[in-house]
């Protein structure tokens, strides 16, 4: 089932969480919606959830206004940053939960229940846990069972709020993976909020990227991260170096250097800031042509990639490089040394006035 | 045309002077800036301001410095930026530009600040009111959502579980028989002395035992119990919902599509509600107890003279008067515990204060309609 968002616009006193947002999730899709906190995000799922109301705009699901209907009618599967398990239920019990409750027509009967708690739970993988209390499981094992409950419901949409952010680091990888597996299996349309580049980047088909109750980009990991749209989509993606450079009719000046910038060919002698990942950060002892002289600062040579930070000579701004490991044995650079810097693919914004 | 005018602002060891040249001013603080000795204001700043269009630094005199170097420049960037001044930082220490840089590069995080206390009265009374009149709103619309409830409830439509309803009832009855006990046999004991003291004196302590009976089923019966009740239950209701909304299991039923008003408050209430007058009835019977145990014990009445005077004193009317305050009292206290529950904030500190303001409004309000409803039946004459 396909969301689509149209113009929401949502306030909390002064506060715009929301402004304007238009979105369109395709069905079956994994989609991330990643930003800072306040950015955004959890208010979206909310209102797409049915727990949150927008002051304007709509909510279509698979084509059809779902604006004023109710969590209840949206059927949807909810899946909570602090899991909001039940407390007083064994872990059976809140899964069935759902089931349990339904009115006495819709309602399956005890065997049906059992078994479709049984395999959710052998799905989540915790198939040994079904008659402990919640307090007594561990984080990861909580989380599963809470989207074991909320798949109960057969939901046509899933949504997930920051369903790894009270987890430790490998606990984290190992769910987020699963959570990939999972979702290839089951194929509902699922979103999920996260405020981890990595997470989003790593599990999600597309990635929504949000700041400031708007949405700066949305697209597929490889788009928002190689292609970022907007100065804060680079910035919020990954470390980045910011030259403050002057475009001039399709010429970008950094320093005493000078780079193609065809995108800006009308534009005349304008301050801009160029953009350049630490990887694209090209190293060497002897200049040719133009390049930036700079003096290393640091090396931290930890893990498959060396980073060097480097300070400008020519002005106080700080270059962050990565290299690779056999590139930095080949150049044998130590703190102190003068090396000669050329950014590629480097991407330049205008200065907004 | 230099013209010197060092200015002494903090006493102890740092010390700031300015130096104005065209429309440069140049500060220059020296000796050791430290958060201990103070930082010095900027109102010495301000008022040099006038037709300054840079400020820079000289800090050759610097000997040391820490946060409050860094706090007076920040400060001393945001005013100048208020006044079109521009700042030249070059002559600062390296470690201070960095810091400042860092400082401004990462923006300030919303709600870390502690707010103004200082604000105007009139701002005060504005907020205040305000705050009433969303309150009042919030408060109109839960009732409204609960009386849509109850008729769900009566119509057979609301979905909640049975067992959660009979824990409730035990909850908020047989669990609180104890504590009823105590409270409502002491009660009539009080009663008793205040009236024993007082009716002596015309050598009619026979009295005592009117005074019991008349004011435990009346008034005191159905108060103490609400007293308690407000307390006990009341509070664990607001405690209960409360966490419940901290944890997000609230949101949790309502994705799930439960109507939270059917399945956490209804029982509630009308386990509260229904016990009430139960226990005020048992209440009641305490405290003459209560009562008759000072009255025979100490006042030499016989236990048969005490005994037909109560049944004297008594009427049906008085009882009733005081089951339907007690219901009364019941369904406010209910009321007001989940309705704190449910609107509680959304950090644990919020569950106490939630729980607190519970216990509070119900108590207050039972009171409150206690002197509505005595003086209804003054005018009624019951």
């Amino acid at each position: 089932m396909s969301i689509e968002a149209r113009n929401i616009t949502k306030t909390f006193g002064d506060f715009k969480a929301l402004d304007g947002v238009t979105l369109e999730v395709p069905t079956g899709e994994l989609v991330a919606l990643l930003g800072p906190s306040g950015s955004g995000k959890t208010t979206l799922l909310r209102v797409i959830a049915g727990l949150e109301f927008p002051e304007s705009g709509e909510i279509f699901f698979h084509g059809e206004n779902a604006t004023d209907r109710s969590a209840r009618e949206r059927r949807i599967g909810f899946v909570f940053q602090h899991y909001a398990l039940f407390r007083h239920m064994t872990v059976f019990e809140n899964v069935a939960f759902g089931l349990r409750v339904r009115p006495r027509q819709l309602r399956p009967d005890e065997r049906t229940i059992r078994k479709k708690v049984g395999n959710l739970l052998k799905l989540v993988q915790v198939d040994f846990l079904a008659d402990h209390l919640p307090s007594q499981l561990s984080g990861g094992q909580r989380q599963r069972i809470a989207l074991a409950r909320a798949l109960a419901v057969e939901p046509q949409i899933l949504l997930l709020d920051e369903p790894f952010g009270a987890l430790d680091a490998r606990v984290r990888q190992e769910l987020r993976r699963w959570l990939r597996r999972l979702h290839d299996e089951i194929h509902v349309t699922s979103v999920f909020v996260t405020h981890d580049q990595e997470e989003a980047l790593e599990v999600a088909d597309r990635v929504v990227v949000m700041n400031e109750g708007r949405i700066e980009q949305f697209g597929t990991p490889d788009q928002v991260y190689n292609h970022p749209a907007t100065p804060f989509v680079y910035h919020f993606l990954g470390n980045v170096n910011l030259f403050h450079s002057r475009v001039h009719a399709g010429r970008v000046h950094i320093g005493e250097i000078e780079i193609e910038a065809p995108e800006h060919l009308g534009t005349h002698d304008a301050p801009a800031l160029a953009y350049v990942r630490p990887h694209d950060i090209e190293l060497d002892r002897v200049r040719d042509g133009a390049m930036i002289e700079a003096v290393v600062r640091d090396v931290r040579a930890v893990g498959s990639l060396v980073r060097l930070e480097l300070d400008r000579v020519d002005g106080d701004e700080i270059i962050e490089a990565e290299l690779t490991r056999e590139r930095y044995i080949e150049l044998d650079l130590r703190a102190g040394e003068h090396v000669f810097v050329k950014p590629r693919n480097l991407r330049v914004f205008l200065k907004e006035a | 045309m230099a013209k010197p005018a060092p200015i002494q602002e903090a006493a102890t060891s740092g010390t700031l002077s300015f130096q104005e040249s065209d429309s440069t001013l140049v500060l220059r603080p020296s000796g050791r800036w430290s958060v201990e000795s103070g930082i010095p204001s900027l109102s010495e700043v301000d008022r040099r301001l006038g037709g300054i269009r840079r400020i820079a630094f000289d800090t050759s005199s610097l000997e040391s410095w820490d946060s409050s170097l860094l706090t007076f420049v920040t400060k001393l960037v945001e005013l100048a930026r208020a006044q079109g001044v521009d700042v030249d930082r070059s002559g600062l220490p390296s470690g201070v530009r960095r810091l400042i840089d860092l400082a401004e590069a990462v923006p300030e995080r919303k709600d870390a600040r502690r707010k103004d206390i200082d604000r105007p009265l009139i701002e005060d009374v504005g907020v205040a009111t305000i705050k009433t009149v969303e309150e009042t709103r919030s408060t109109l619309a839960f009732l409204g959502e609960l009386v849509l409830a109850f008729g769900r409830f009566f119509t057979f439509r609301a979905r909640y579980r049975a067992a959660d309803l009979w824990l409730f009832v035990q909850e908020a009855g047989a669990k609180a028989l104890p504590i009823v006990t105590l409270i409502s046999f002491l009660s009539g004991v009080i009663l008793s002395f205040v009236g024993a003291v007082q009716l002596r004196m015309f050598g009619g302590q026979i009295y005592v035992a009117d005074l019991v009976a008349i004011g435990m089923t009346r008034e005191m019966g159905a108060l103490m119990t609400a007293v308690i009740m407000a307390g006990r239950t009341g509070a664990a209701f607001a405690a209960q919902l409360g966490t419940m909304k901290v944890t997000q299991e609230i949101d949790a039923f309502k994705a799930m599509g439960f109507e939270p008003m059917d399945f956490l408050v209804l029982p509630r209430v009308i386990a509260l509600t229904a016990m009430m007058p139960l226990l005020t009835l048992y209440a009641n019977l305490v405290g003459m107890l209560g009562g008759a145990l000072i009255g025979i014990g100490m006042l030499d009445i016989t236990p048969a003279a005490y005994y037909v005077e109560t049944t004297k004193a008594i009427t049906v009317t008085y009882v009733l008067l005081g089951l339907f305050k007690s219901l009364v009292y019941g369904a406010i206290i209910a009321f007001f515990g989940c309705l704190r529950g449910m609107t509680c904030g959304n950090s644990a500190s919020a569950v106490g204060d939630a729980t607190t303001s519970a216990v509070v409004s119900s108590i207050v309000v039972c009171v409150v309609a206690n002197g509505i409803m005595a003086v209804l039946s003054y005018v009624l004459n019951i």
